[in-house]
């Protein structure tokens, strides 16, 4: 490895972070800025009879109150991944719904005004007048017959129908298995709550008809191509989309939601710039959610432990209306990892997506493999408990042997992508070393018979990272609408300092950091002398973005290979410099030399400033030394590895605690070890925070309970013992940096291992599953009932 | 999340305090600010006028006085958590403050303030009914004393008169309240108590003498448990008397039931920490 990839080189993004200097949305004011704020539904499912908006116009300071019916020319917002061949059903918002709502919170006026409190006043003045309609919040309810109906266009609610594998082939695979496990999984509405949450200003130049746009975006050149092309249908040209800083987003600011559509209308209607910042209530309501899968599994097995057969059927809650990429999460991210580490033979997984007056449920870190893993690493802990096996032993005899490489999973589930490489053992094995499992049984034993339950929980997980081969996910393949390929551009000023320019949009992973280490490696650059730049339309190449943990492998790679182009022009200058053939030339340690004479050199300085002045440069070469190049990934990376965490019950309380987390991840090479460690410790805390306490709940009448923090309980640090964290390096064949991807790893791996604990922890009950989140009350009740 | 407008005003005297708030109908006096102003960004509340009183540097201090412990009323969380003086004769109460909510609201939020908003979910109101704490009220017509007995009346009410400040808390210097703790299961998310329990107790010869129990979080307002109470009061202190009396708690009593919590494990849990604050006593 080079000088700083593989070395926990300190965040270039840091210094800004801890000062405060780092500007986030809110930081940003502009001269004769105005305020909006949205007025939103009260209820679950109504039609909107009526909206007086008389008395808020008149408050002072109000430039206006606009309705959904001001609006009737703009296009609704594009569902930009229609997987399972969704074509006229794809219900999305529009920037005001007009004459009904499908969800509480949905945006049906605004108010702009001089200042955000008289917005607030007058929004708080606007009244309206409802009909009601019947709600129906979960999505096994809203596809039973008779269930109140959402869109005229989606019969019996359901969005779409999408499946992998062979159904019969399973089925009879599961006829001839020894033992078959039935079993509901249910993984339950996750709220993101990334630290900011969303925001747009929106700025607009009659003179020559151009936006300037401040999104809280994951992916700015996304948001300009489907605000432009999509929905107002203007040239991407007229609008520049700038990311400033972002406080997080967890993908749920990946999508185009209808307030930055609406903020961007508004500015060009009244002339004068404008920002929405949503509250933490409103973040709640109208933010995308994740998950909600209820999920039927059958798993057949013979006696010896191995697996015949899993059949999947999942009922996935898409919420009211659909957000961007809703339709790709419950299917292309999920049940194509339905095989996990394992060979299973016969493998079927079947999707209803269904609309439920709830709000949007889109990709929330991890984005259907964190649901795909809970399936696959529960049923793996469900047959070992049939068999009376040990969990350990069972996972052993079912993976995929290292030597199996490339592995095609059964009944072509991945639809053609292949495990390119892996050795799941090993990990395995780590982790059995840091951690002695024979005497925890024996422990486990002995403080059962003194009332205390311990607990282990195993995931040996697999995940896909490095979205994605464009022709595989695209329009011909996944129905994903683009590409996903990510691009870089790297400049080499005449002093030999180099910017690299970037289509990934980091908001907090420290890609800033880690491609400056790869490209100061590779050019032979000190560290400082990179300066990564990113998050603006203007100045960077089209990319994709930020998510689906492809930064590294997908963005990191394309600045790798646009860094070898820059190297090759280099050695042609460098070479003419010396007076010396270009074949007869090497490039090290930021140098051009004469093979076998290190002495007759150019530093990449030199060279660059001879590039950059152009007085003399060899036949068929312009000046500088800039280069772009775009990566598309032939495959995804497979990550894996080993999550082991043990659980202790308070049997008088049902309370879990965590007692001990350890994690043996293989992500490939390593280009910075606290930035990945930093991301597999976030990862596991929101992992385990699913199993044990989060959960986004409705009531009947479509009123989100837990629509705040005082109710939606997400991690604290002492919520977690110390993460015990090791890994093995596999490195990716299919990238030249080696590198999988990290970012979604923890929250992939983590929830089943805690799962599995606890269940295992209340064995003596008699208890072989039980549905997230694992409250102490869920599990207080059934120790009662157990008889304790 | 922006409050409603409001007018603001400092006050610099108790008087002048208390006369501000005689004068404007719709005012709200301003502590520490962390239920109110949550309140009013959420306009749950949309006072007129707020009469910030966190000036009033006289109400800030906790000393020994006589018989017995004075606790102005502006008397942070953190500085109930961390006083000596608080640690070493009422127990009870330090516990409760050193786990109210996180370092940010025990360094803001007031003794006071959380007495005089009385959430049902709060957790001084349980800590105070087992030390038997006094309340010093003053208000137009003067100063005067409430027992903690008659102090929470009901969901969000107390025997503080509207225009009336609470200036101090009073907790009696005896071995009873020497020998007094707090214990709380907190709500995952907020980290309000589902069930709070403060405890005092006196013992004799290894039996039990006297004994004070309050519960926090477990009603719609804080109650004294006499069941519990008589239920160990003059019985030797074992395992098997404590869990008597614990198994008494919240009975009677109408327990709260939300979407998240059941009332028949919130009952259970306060079976469950009354032993265990009894338990931590004996
Ligand atoms: C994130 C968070 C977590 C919290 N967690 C907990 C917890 O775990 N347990 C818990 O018990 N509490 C918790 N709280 C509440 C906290 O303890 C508050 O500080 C306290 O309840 C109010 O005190 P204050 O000084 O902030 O009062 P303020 O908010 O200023 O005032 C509250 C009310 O009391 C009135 N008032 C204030 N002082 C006086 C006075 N001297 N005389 C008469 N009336 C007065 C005000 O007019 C107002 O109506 C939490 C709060 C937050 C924001």
């Amino acid at each position: 490895m080079g000088k700083y990839i593989g070395e926990s080189v300190l965040r270039k993004e840091d210094p800004r972070m801890v000062t405060g200097e780092a500007k986030y949305l809110d930081d940003i004011k502009i001269p004769g800025m105005l305020y909006a704020v949205v007025k939103r539904s009260d209820y679950a499912h109504a039609k909107i009879k009526n909206i007086d908006t008389s008395e808020a116009t008149k408050m002072p300071g109000v430039l206006g109150v606009w309705t959904g019916k001001d609006f009737e020319d703009v296009n609704p917002m594009p569902c930009a991944w229609q997987a399972g061949g969704i074509t006229n059903n794809a219900n999305t918002p529009r920037v005001l719904e007009i004459d009904k709502v499908t969800f509480t919170g949905q945006g049906i006026a605004v108010v702009v005004a001089e200042d955000r409190n008289l917005a607030e006043d007058a929004c708080s003045k606007i009244n309206v007048e409802y009909e009601e309609l019947p709600v129906v919040v979960s999505a096994e309810d809203a596809i039973k017959p008779g269930a109140p109906q959402l869109h005229e266009n989606a019969p019996n609610n359901i969005c779409m129908e999408w499946e992998c594998g062979n159904e019969d082939g399973t089925d009879k695979a599961l006829s001839n298995s020894d033992v078959v496990v039935k079993e509901q999984l249910v993984n339950q509405r996750l709220i993101p709550n990334s630290m900011e949450p969303r925001g747009a200003i929106a700025e607009y130049k009659s003179a020559t008809e151009e936006f300037t746009v401040w999104l809280t975006s994951q992916a700015p050149h996304v948001h300009r191509l489907l605000a432009t092309a999509f929905v107002f249908g203007i040239p991407e040209t007229k609008m520049r989309v700038i990311a400033p800083h972002v406080g997080g987003g967890f993908g749920c600011k990946i999508f185009l939601y209808p307030e930055y559509c609406l903020v961007i209308a508004l500015a060009k209607k009244i002339g004068r710039p404008i920002k929405w910042m949503e509250t933490r209530s409103e973040n709640f309501q109208a933010t995308t959610h994740g998950r909600d899968h209820s999920t039927q599994i059958q798993v057949g097995a013979s006696n010896d432990g191995t697996i015949t057969s899993l059949k999947v059927n999942t009922v996935a809650n898409l919420g009211g209306t659909l957000s961007t990429i809703a339709p790709g999460i419950p299917t292309t991210l999920y049940g194509r990892l339905l095989s996990g580490t394992y060979k299973f033979p016969n493998i079927y997984c079947g999707v209803k997506g269904v609309y439920t007056n709830t709000g949007m449920v889109d990709a929330y870190r991890g984005a259907g493999r964190p649901e795909a893993t809970y399936v696959v690493e529960r049923a793996l802990d469900l047959v070992a408990n049939k068999l009376g096996m040990d969990v350990v032993d069972v996972r052993k005899k079912n993976f995929i042997q290292k030597d199996q490489f490339p592995y095609t999973p059964a009944d072509g589930i991945t639809k053609g992508l292949e495990y390119d490489s892996g050795d799941y053992e090993k990990p395995l094995n780590k982790a059995l070393e840091m951690f002695n499992y024979t005497q925890f049984r024996e422990e486990q034993k002995k403080s059962r018979s003194e009332g205390k339950y311990l607990g282990v929980g195993f995931s040996t997980y697999i995940e896909a990272c490095g979205v994605a081969p464009s022709a595989w996910v695209g329009v011909g393949g996944e129905g994903w609408g683009a590409g996903l390929w990510e691009s870089a551009n790297i400049r080499v000023h005449l002093t030999g300092k180099v910017v690299v320019t970037t289509g990934s949009s980091p908001h907090g992973q420290g890609t800033e950091t880690t491609m400056a280490q790869i490209a100061a490696d590779e050019l032979g650059l000190p560290f400082d002398d990179v300066d990564v730049q990113y998050n603006d339309t203007l100045g960077t190449p089209f990319g994709y973005g930020t998510y689906g943990s492809r930064s590294a492998a997908v963005g990191g790679t394309a600045v790798f290979n646009a860094v070898q182009k820059v190297k090759q022009k280099a050695l042609r200058i460098g070479a003419h410099m010396l007076e010396a053939s270009a074949d007869d030339v090497v490039y090290e340690d930021g140098k051009v030399s004469v093979k076998g004479s290190p002495d007759q050199a150019k530093t990449i300085q030199e060279i660059a400033g001879a590039a950059a002045l152009g007085y003399s440069l060899p036949e068929g070469d312009e000046p500088f030394l800039d280069e772009t190049a775009y990566f598309d990934p032939p495959n995804t990376t497979w990550p894996f590895g080993t999550h082991i965490c043990v659980v202790e019950i308070e049997e008088e309380t049902g309370s879990v605690k965590v007692k001990k987390y350890l994690a043996v991840d293989d992500v490939g090479n390593v280009v910075n070890p606290m930035v990945v460690d930093g991301q597999i410790h976030g990862g596991i805390a929101q992992g385990v925070a699913q199993a044990l306490w989060e959960s986004g709940e409705y009531n009947e009448s479509g009123e989100l309970m837990s629509g705040s923090l005082i109710d939606y309980a997400i991690p604290r640090t002492d919520c977690l013992p110390n993460l015990e964290l090791d890994r093995t390096v596999t490195p990716s064949p299919t990238n030249p940096l080696g590198v999988k991807g990290v970012g979604e790893t923890g929250t992939i791996a983590s929830t089943p291992a805690v799962v599995n604990a606890v269940i295992d922890a209340l064995a003596p009950f008699g208890v072989t599953n039980l549905n997230m989140p694992l409250t102490s009350q869920k599990i207080w009740n059934v120790i009662q009932k157990k008889g304790g | 999340m922006y409050a409603a407008e409001f007018d603001y005003v400092r006050a610099s005297s108790i008087e002048e305090a208390i006369s501000l708030k005689a004068e404007n109908d719709d005012s709200s006096l301003l502590a520490g600010g962390h239920s109110l102003i949550p309140a009013m960004k959420l306009r749950l509340s949309t006072p007129q006028k707020l009469i910030d009183i966190s000036g009033l540097d006289q109400l800030k201090k906790i000393s020994k006085n006589g018989s017995h412990i004075s606790i102005g009323s502006l008397c942070t969380h953190k500085q109930c958590a961390e006083s000596e003086i608080i640690q070493s004769n009422c127990p009870a109460l330090s516990d409760a403050a050193s786990v109210i909510g996180d370092p940010h609201v025990r360094t803001k939020g007031t003794i006071g303030g959380a007495l005089a908003h009385s959430d049902p979910q709060a957790d001084y109101p349980g800590a105070t009914l087992a030390l038997n704490a006094t309340f010093v009220a003053k208000g137009p017509s003067g100063e005067r004393t409430i027992e903690v007995d008659d102090y929470f009346i009901g969901l969000w009410e107390t025997a503080l008169g509207e225009g009336e400040l609470l200036t101090e808390i009073r907790i009696a210097i005896n071995s009873m309240n020497a020998n007094s703790c707090y214990v709380k299961f907190p709500q995952p998310a907020s980290r309000y108590p589902y069930v709070g329990c403060g405890v005092s107790l006196s013992s004799n010869n290894g039996t039990c003498s006297d004994i004070r129990v309050g519960f926090s979080g477990v009603g719609e307002w804080a109650f004294r448990d006499s069941g519990v109470e008589s239920t160990l009061k003059g019985q030797p202190l074992n395992d098997s008397t404590i869990a008597s009396a614990a198994d008494k708690a919240a009975e009677g009593k109408t327990v709260l039931n939300d979407h998240f919590v059941s009332e028949e494990y919130r009952r259970a849990m306060s079976k469950v920490y009354a032993k265990r604050a009894m338990m931590q006593l004996s």
